[in-house]
């Protein structure tokens, strides 16, 4: 379909057109997106028939990205309460307090669909639509974290859009001067056709400077300003983000002029001028522009105030001639902003817009109607009383519109793991090397799903703004608070693998994972923000399984004590190939109140106790190592024990504080062989261990089951550390000694031996290895993988 | 200096302030310099790079105010983005091109310095090599040939890239930073402000902004006398 074919591009043009000329065409519901069914709800709410243009602006806010309307029934299940909690889900972004009056923004949002069509400009634009969330609350973004998921590495599509999202996300994020200090990068042959470029940002704020995106007091202007407004992005919400992919990639070429274009210089005014009106206290609310533009921002600002506004359409400054009223209406042109201002401060607005090179136009104003009305003088002439060309109840538009209870089925044939010996990807070289344990453990490291992600984090800005401690390569990143002894910790997750076997399990598992990662570091974990990818919720298979990782979500969030403080859907993740693999990406941020007291991952001196915190949990499937080496059509994932998991965040912020750890690793992708020589890479020293083996060894070695921490203790901290661990019931079993330049794990017990035995004779029951032989297959994967030097 | 789309301005503001300077923010259309004895043109994207790294901010209404500044030996450093506005402002010598890599780049380097007797790098060990961070597209230092041996004879060549990381972006003669013939303006690629503290990875730079505190201080009780 095209937005632009001519009957509804004349509509709104033709001047002096009747109101009789505005009864849609039969079936342009349709061409929008919208069902017989929706259209009839949109009469009951209206009491009459939509014209074009009102249809065009329900299309895209009745969107499935706008109106969350097959997810907002369950997400209303999940634990939104919480300690300093100040703004929750509804608003742009999560807000918790953090003490000395400061507070945290922080939220998750998905820019998939864009990115599959134009990785750069939708990346690059998922970035900066993140970082308007945030600011618009009052915050100066801190941090940028990026999770990503492709396609097989091999795949010269999948290598053409990471060049481009990798580029996209440094581009913007370069250009604003936020750091990137983390996330994820994931392959798998899900993800091939629909890759996933979800962004998470974290801003700063003064409590005091926190702002809501509401439109309060009927007779306040409503501002516009930022970049002018254009063709870009018409219909992104609607036709990009609310469908499935087609069978080419060339008939989605078609889709490409609905991709917004970043312009990341614009972004950087917008924030600084934002920040400044909002500390002059010049604003009554503010909106970022984003999916479905104005009609998007102004109907959520007036139902968020109960008031209403009239949008004076000919006053929308333009970058082309033109425009149809639907066009300015839904525009998703990038870096605009939505102000309410009194108007005895509107000088002074203008004021800062213009010394920063901003644009900015009054194009309304606050009525007490409860209405979004577009009113327009053109073919009236400048005398001429202004003709209406829509009016719409703004809570139509947003808190009631349409929502769906989906059916939901689970999948007949629920896809366990792959069969032993059938590695899902073809770069798996594991079989001919047997099962030695070393040879398992370099070719882990070399997996482009384990390996240094250097070649991508070197093209992103982490240390701009001088407070990053900590960045990339790390479970979690570490940002200090300039002017006290505080620090945020941020992390961001998700499983799909499990999620794939279990969306429910999936979910929990990205939860655990996401907040060991924060707590490793002695952080309290704050809040969760989310973002839930998944395929078309029309399918009663996909419809459940958003559903169980929902309640996952919820189960998690709940037994963890964390509130949810925001997130955001995207659905219709799908292409010829199928859905992708439920990836519910999970982003948590994390107080630690003295930065001198954080806890990093890597060894630190020889002599240091190693040992485990946590015990192995049974089950292979989902993890890395079946990937390559297979494992029993019968396994499952490992369970996560909801109750370890919060001893665990209770545990390793007092042992912190307490000054026990040396050294703290969560174990989660390639089990605690990685763990371990992730820290002996990290730090540059050794370590000679023993893994005590019941039964199996893979397991063991290699398992990624929850619930487990390779710490490092100074011997005479050991009996404390214990105490403290036996208090908090948590298991902390000894398994070596920091030191050399070698990791040795050797394998003991009754398993080890049987395995070996197994296996046939000449192969070692040990893990022996030198730091440079790890360190070189960690940091050569991801480059061979994309197949470049560099 | 503030530029619109500057974004290491803060950051410098507080490697200056914790050197102990007295520092504010200048605002590229400021008539004049407040009287600045240091004038910092920090990292970032001013304009947003467009046309070409520092090409349009050389034009902003600040800049004859800082040229009058440098021609009366006022001490000036351009960082990053501020090498570039000084490179396209004809202020020191040179140009910086795409990276050799084309790619942006961020990591850590190593610097030699090459000299001690500069208001830049007095206060720098004999012999210490300064770890920084780099973060730029556009960092590879170029001059033709002949003039880069001018320009080392001259003693215009204050930093380079030294090993084990070595030459991130292709520089000529592994070059990271230049001085101006009288030697009071200085342009590097890595970012002695983001190196201020050791919670951030190294506070080397400080060498850097302390050099300038006493210089400025030296100079001031010079021409009091």
């Amino acid at each position: 379909m095209s937005l632009a074919e001519p009957p509804l591009h004349e509509v709104g043009d033709a001047p002096g057109g009747g109101e009789a000329d505005l009864t849609p065409e039969p079936a342009l519901h349709r061409a929008l997106g919208l069902t017989d069914h929706e259209l009839e709800e949109i009469r009951a709410r209206l009491g009459r028939d939509p014209n074009d243009l009102e249809l065009a602006m329900f299309s895209v806010m009745w969107s499935e990205h706008c109106s969350y309307k097959s997810s907002r029934s369950l997400l209303r299940t999940l634990p939104t309460a919480g300690e300093g909690v100040v703004a929750g889900p509804g608003e742009n972004a999560g807000v918790v307090r953090i003490g000395d009056g400061l507070a945290v923004a922080f939220k998750l949002e998905s820019h998939n669909h864009p990115s599959a069509v134009e990785p750069y400009q939708g990346a690059a634009t998922g970035v900066g639509g993140i970082l308007r969330d945030i600011f618009t609350m009052g915050a100066r973004p801190i941090a940028i974290l990026d999770a990503l998921k492709f396609g097989d590495p091999a795949d010269a599509r999948t290598r053409h859009l990471v060049r481009g999202v990798v580029r996209g996300v440094g581009g913007y994020g370069n250009c604003v001067g936020v750091p990137t200090v983390g996330g994820e990068l994931v392959f798998h042959p899900s993800y091939a056709s629909n890759p996933l470029v979800n962004v998470m940002a974290v801003g700063l704020l003064d409590e005091r400077d926190l702002t809501r995106a509401a439109a309060p007091g009927p007779g306040n202007l409503a501002v516009l300003f930022g970049s002018t407004t254009g063709r870009d992005g018409i219909g992104g919400a609607s036709v990009l983000a609310s469908a499935t992919f087609g069978e080419s990639h060339s008939a989605d070429g078609a889709k490409r002029p609905t991709v917004q274009v970043g312009d990341p210089f614009a972004e950087k005014l917008l924030i600084e001028a934002s920040l400044e009106l909002i500390g002059e206290r010049l604003l009554e609310g503010l909106q970022d522009l984003g999916a479905a533009g104005i009609t998007c921002a102004t109907s959520e600002t007036a139902d968020r105030a109960g008031t209403g506004i009239e949008v004076d359409l000919d006053a929308i400054p333009r970058r082309e001639g033109g425009m149809a009223p639907f066009e300015v209406m839904i525009s998703e042109s990038q870096e605009r902003m939505l102000a309410i201002v009194r108007p005895e401060r509107l000088e002074a607005v203008l004021g800062i817009c213009r010394r920063w090179g901003l644009p900015a136009a009054v194009v309304g104003r606050v009525t007490d109607d409860g209405d979004v009305t577009v009113v327009s003088r053109q073919g009236v002439g400048e005398s001429g009383t202004p003709r209406e060309l829509a009016r719409i109840p703004a809570r139509a538009l947003t808190s009631e519109a349409i929502v769906y209870d989906r059916e939901a089925r689970p999948p007949t044939h629920i896809r366990r793991a792959p069969a032993p010996g059938a590695p899902e990807l073809p770069h798996d070289g594991l079989p001919e090397r047997g099962m030695d344990p070393g040879a398992v453990l370099v070719a882990l490291l070399g997996d482009p799903n384990l390996c240094s992600r250097a070649w991508v984090t070197t093209q992103y800005d982490a240390t701009v703004g001088t407070d990053t401690v900590e960045a990339n390569e790390r479970a979690a990143a570490v940002v200090r608070i300039k002017g006290s002894r505080k620090a945020l910790v941020m992390a961001t997750d998700a499983n799909a693998r499990i999620g794939l076997i279990d969306p429910y399990l999936g979910a929990v598992t990205a939860v655990a994972e996401c907040a060991r990662n924060v707590a490793v570091s002695g952080a309290r974990p704050l809040g969760v923000t989310n973002c839930l990818n998944f395929g078309d919720p029309e399918r009663p298979e996909e419809s459940w399984r958003l559903q169980e990782a929902v309640r996952g979500l919820g189960d998690a969030c709940r037994a963890l004590g964390l509130p949810v403080t925001g997130g955001n859907v995207s659905l219709y993740n799908e292409s010829a190939d199928g859905a992708i693999a439920p990836t519910t990406q999970i982003g948590i941020v994390g107080l630690l109140d003295d930065i001198e007291q954080r806890v990093g991952p890597a060894f630190r001196a020889a002599g240091d106790l190693v040992a485990l915190l946590g015990e192995t949990v049974p089950g292979l499937a989902g993890s890395i190592y079946a990937e390559h080496a297979g494992t029993a059509p019968d396994d499952r994932p490992p369970d996560v024990d909801l109750t370890r998991e919060t001893a665990l965040l209770a545990f390793l912020p007092e042992a912190a504080t307490r000054g026990l750890l040396r050294s703290a690793q969560d174990v989660s992708g390639g089990g605690l062989a990685m763990a371990l020589a992730e820290c002996a890479m990290w730090g540059d020293i050794g370590a000679d261990v023993q893994v005590s083996v019941a039964s199996a060894p893979a397991a063991e070695l290699f398992g990624e089951g929850p619930g487990r921490v390779v710490v490092t203790v100074a011997a005479d901290h050991w009996g404390d550390l214990h105490a403290l661990a036996l208090r908090h019931e948590l298991p902390l079993r000894r398994l070596g000694t920091v030191g050399g330049d070698r990791l040795r794990i050797t394998l003991t017990g009754e398993g080890a031996t049987g395995a070996a035995e197994g296996r046939g004779a000449g192969v070692a029951d040990e893990v022996d290895e030198s730091l440079a032989v790890l360190r070189h297959a960690w940091q050569a994967g991801l480059p061979r993988a994309l197949g470049k030097a560099g | 200096m503030v530029f619109p789309g500057s974004n290491c301005d803060r950051d410098a503001l507080h490697a200056a302030r914790l050197a102990g300077m007295e520092a504010e923010l200048l605002w590229h259309e400021d008539p004049d310099l407040r009287g600045s004895d240091l004038v910092v043109l920090p990292g970032g994207f001013a304009y947003g790079d467009y046309l070409r790294a520092g090409a349009l901010a050389r034009f902003s209404p600040v800049m004859g105010a800082l040229g009058d500044h440098a021609a009366r030996g006022g001490l000036v450093l351009g960082i990053c983005n501020g090498f570039q506005v000084l490179a396209e402002a004809g202020l020191v010598p040179g140009a910086l091109l795409r990276n050799a890599s084309l790619r942006f780049e961020h990591g850590w380097v190593r610097l030699f310095v090459a000299r001690h007797d500069t208001p830049f790098t007095r206060s720098v060990p004999d012999g210490a090599e300064l770890r920084l961070p780099i973060a730029h597209g556009d960092g590879c230092y170029f001059l033709p040939e002949s003039e880069l041996d001018a320009l080392e004879a001259r003693g215009g060549v204050l930093f380079r890239y030294a090993h084990p990381e070595g030459n991130p972006n292709g520089s000529a003669r592994d070059i990271a930073g230049v001085l101006n013939e009288q030697g009071n303006v200085c342009g590097l690629m890595p970012h002695p402000e983001r190196a201020s503290e050791a919670l951030l990875g190294s506070d080397d730079g400080m060498l850097l902004f302390r050099s300038l505190l006493e210089s400025a201080a030296t100079r001031l009780a010079g021409m009091a006398a």
